[in-house]
């Protein structure tokens, strides 16, 4: 087992520089300045050299690169060219704040997600399957931005029961686990968790609806073996993929959502993105990148290493 | 005898001090919650970011500069007043010489006095690199702002001197950009303006209590303030970074916040609907086509530039802005000091279009064909798209037939800068760039001046004249202001009766805001009062 850590350890590596490349290029290759964020659209040509001279802007782009890379190594992002804060405590607030909409999105997603499919993979073909079924394509068909105007609307707007916008009443950085702070969770987790319950239903459903179609369940029903006892291995057939698909899910919610976090002004990661991008403040959006890349890369690590100790086929593999 | 003197000297004093506290209560208003259009709080150390919503909000409530604008009426445009300084003249022997008198007893909010040593330290703070307090952020915002300056000396506390590179009436307008941090904050922060952001100290009627990057600020009255007229009589702003128009709508209908900025037209019914009221108001802001005049150019011909400012319905393109638009008159809005009274009548008059066209040689069944630049979506561009949709189909009915190059917003700055003649436009043969033309220069000179041609400044269409150069030359050299103004009035003249550029229509700085705000009056500017400002219970 530890060999095997190891070894996908070492896969990491090889992955996470070329993300860093490739985020570094994708950046530097979309049009526009970076400059526009922090001087005057009618600031002089004189004047706009002397600052992309100061950002290090003028280097060719290898050496940029070098320079940015043997900082990350070292974890220095660099200071955000808009704002001039370090991209460090700028990205590390946004990913605390993204950690937390998507934990309260899995508590939601996952257990809602894992009961409807699985009850629809039981009773297949029932007409529990075709609501949960339906239930799931509505999910991920549906736009979560569009939903999450909506029930703005419903719950903001004409109930007045919750927060529109923002991560509590002072802002992120005096979160606390009291109503006031959790009001203001519910409905970007509840339009987060739509599209993630969606998946791991119609993924558990099938699973579930396969499994009991196996041979070997009814081999075990021959035998004699209890219902409960039968359930037991279905679960335990099904978990590894489920647990894969779950930790995808994972990944993608940890990676901020833009469209959610810009409709309720959530201060994570996707809405830090999203102002990096519209500013061209290459340093942030980078430092952004290269963080929930690596974020994914080792959910994703996590993820091989849970499966292989479930299930030993992966490990022999 | 002593003692009952004393006992009633103190029950004096002890009314005294409790009329005080209830009249400190009674004017203590509320808290008002903004939402701003900005993606984060505003720079917050002097020189703001964020454009005119960041000098509006962080600029003009927590500094003061030595000359303001005056935000007093929505009824007139505004003009300078004295701010830090209480009047200034320039040497009439020496014209690139001016003499500032400091307004005395002032003080910055850590409680350091205000004088003549500190404009000079501001100053090399945004122009000399080489100072200890030079501040690339502040001057990358700054020094564009003051180009006029060449040096600048303290003759005593309450005594400041400019000088000039060459002649120039403008510089008071310029200065009003310039905003004053204080030294003794810079000093006791260890000289570095990154902690000085997070505790800022300015002259301004608000101080800054409090700030979470990219989510809020919260500043508070400077109850020391040096106009009286000016202490703010809420208890707290709080300003909210909501750049997604319909999050801060939301934020509106819900009563996260009492007053948001810009609202879409298309939420204005429902807004209004439910009893939120859209204040709005002339200010200097246009939506034009800066037409190229390269050699080659169809935008050369003053036929063709006429008939395109005579073909567009403005009052229908108001109708598509829900109402919230003034049409064009001219390239000023037309409650300009400066607007003049021009010959040529901007106006809807499509037969006189067709006229034109047809003596230009081109009609719709022989169109001319033009290529036209413009982005989706950006800052003070209104509603970019349906607008020049609704300017092509205006041209069609003429004879122009547009063709739009769209580009994102960011890279329209670019393509501005780098100048109707550079490669990366295409052949494009006009922009469509909103502009803010608060002041001499942004209003009038930097557009069309031959010394500005891009790249080297902001005449993107290479439009060069001698007559428009002996204008602006006049412009700065007329210092008297009321001469200056009659200048600046033949200069607009011949903005318009030249058609030189195609003039549409002008914004009205929409926000729409609680019935609970009440005593804000919108001045006809970038910038804006909050001091009179409070919340009814």
């Amino acid at each position: 087992m530890f060999a095997y850590f190891v070894r996908r350890l070492l896969y990491v590596l090889p992955v996470a520089i070329g993300v860093s490349i490739i985020c570094f290029l994708l950046v530097h290759i979309a049009p526009g300045d970076p400059l526009t964020a922090i001087m005057p659209v009618d600031a002089t040509a004189e004047e706009q050299a002397a600052m992309r001279s100061a950002y290090g802007l003028d280097k060719p782009l290898p050496v940029q690169y070098a320079i940015w890379i043997g900082k990350a190594a070292t974890g220095d992002l660099g200071k955000s060219i808009a704002t001039g804060r370090p991209v460090a405590n700028e990205v590390f607030a946004a990913v605390k704040n993204s950690l937390l909409l998507a934990f309260a999105a899995s508590i939601i997603a996952f257990p809602i997600g894992l009961f409807l499919g699985f009850v629809a993979g039981y009773f297949r073909d029932t007409i529990f399957d075709r609501i949960v079924t339906g239930f799931a394509i509505t999910g991920v068909s549906v736009p979560n931005y569009w939903l999450g105007i909506v029930l703005v609307i419903i719950f903001s707007v004409n109930l007045s029961w919750l927060p529109s916008m923002g991560a509590g009443p002072g802002g992120s950085g005096e979160w606390a686990w009291d109503y006031a702070h959790i009001r203001h969770l519910i409905l970007p987790a509840v339009t987060l968790a739509v599209v993630p319950i969606g998946i791991v239903a119609r993924t558990v459903r099938a699973l579930v609806g396969d499994i009991f179609s196996m041979d070997f369940v009814q081999a075990l029903y021959a035998k004699g073996m209890r219902h409960s006892d039968v359930l037991k291995h279905v679960i335990r057939n099904a978990a590894p993929t489920a647990l894969s698909v779950m930790g995808l899910q994972l990944g993608y919610l940890l990676g901020g959502s833009i469209l959610i976090e810009t409709v309720f002004n959530w201060p994570g990661s996707g809405f830090l993105l999203s102002n990096a991008i519209f500013q061209r403040d290459l340093p942030l959006l980078q430092g952004t990148i290269l963080v929930l890349a690596l974020f994914f890369v080792f959910m994703n690590l996590i993820v091989d290493v849970a499966q292989a100790a479930i299930d030993p086929r992966i490990k022999r593999s | 005898m002593a003692l009952k003197k004393f006992r009633g000297a103190a029950i004096a004093a002890l009314s005294i001090a409790a009329l005080a506290t209830t009249s400190i209560h009674a004017m203590a208003a509320g808290t008002l919650r903004v939402g701003m259009t900005a993606s984060d709080i505003p720079l917050t150390t002097g020189q703001t970011d964020q454009g005119g919503e960041g000098m509006r909000f962080m600029g003009y409530t927590v500094y003061d500069s030595l000359i303001e604008w005056d935000l007093t009426s929505s009824e007139k445009p505004s003009v300078l007043i004295p701010g830090l300084a209480t009047e200034w003249a320039v040497d009439e022997e020496d014209q690139t010489k001016w003499i500032f008198k400091i307004r005395e007893g002032v003080t910055f909010h850590d409680g350091s006095p205000f004088t003549a040593n500190d404009v000079v330290w501001n100053f090399e703070k945004l122009l000399n690199p080489d100072s200890e307090q030079y501040d690339p952020r502040q001057s990358a915002q700054g020094k564009s702002r003051i180009p006029a300056v060449a040096s600048y000396k303290a003759i005593d506390d309450f005594t400041l001197e400019i000088t000039t590179k060459e002649p120039d009436a403008t510089l008071p307008y310029q200065l009003a950009w310039i905003l004053m941090s204080s030294k003794a904050n810079w000093e006791a922060h260890d000289k570095s303006w990154e902690e000085v952001a997070k505790e800022p100290s300015g002259t301004g009627p608000w101080k800054l209590e409090s700030f979470v990057p990219r989510e809020r600020a919260e500043l508070v009255p400077n109850s020391e303030y040096w106009d009286d007229t000016r202490v703010p009589k809420l208890d707290k702003m709080v300003l909210m970074p909501l750049p997604e128009p319909n999050a801060r709508t939301a934020a509106l209908l819900s009563g996260q916040v009492d007053w948001i900025e810009a609202p879409a037209p298309d939420t204005i019914p429902a807004l209004t609907g439910n009893g939120f009221e859209i204040v709005s108001n002339a200010y200097p802001h246009n939506w034009t086509w800066h037409l190229s005049r390269l050699e080659g150019s169809p935008w050369n011909d003053i036929r063709v530039r006429k008939a395109a400012n005579l073909a567009i319905d403005r009052e229908g393109l108001k109708q598509l802005l829900g109402g919230l638009a003034i049409p064009a008159k001219g390239f000023l809005p037309p409650s300009s000091q400066w607007f003049g009274n021009p010959t040529f009548e901007v106006k809807y008059d499509p037969e006189a279009a067709l006229a034109l066209m047809a003596e230009a040689g081109y009609s719709p069944e022989n169109p001319l064909k033009v290529k036209a630049l413009i982005s989706p979506s950006g800052s003070g561009q209104m509603l970019p798209l349906p607008m020049n949709e609704y300017v092509q189909q205006s041209l069609a009915e003429i004879g122009i037939e547009v063709e739009f190059m769209v580009v994102e917003w960011n890279q329209m700055i670019n393509l501005w800068r780098a100048g109707a003649a550079d490669p990366s436009v295409d052949g494009s043969m006009s922009i469509n760039f909103t502009y803010f033309i608060q002041d001499p220069f942004t209003g009038l000179i930097r557009h069309l001046s031959c010394d500005l041609i891009a790249p080297n400044g902001t005449n993107w269409g290479h439009y060069c004249d001698p007559e428009m150069q002996d204008l602006f030359k006049q412009i700065k050299t007329t210092f008297d202001a009321a001469e200056q103004d009659e200048v600046l009035k033949k200069t607009h003249e011949k903005y318009v009766n030249e058609a030189l550029f195609l003039m549409v229509t002008h914004d009205v700085a929409p926000r729409a805001m609680s019935p609970k705000v009440e005593g804000f009056v919108q001045a006809q500017n970038w910038y804006q009062n909050f001091s009179g400002i409070t919340i009814a219970e």
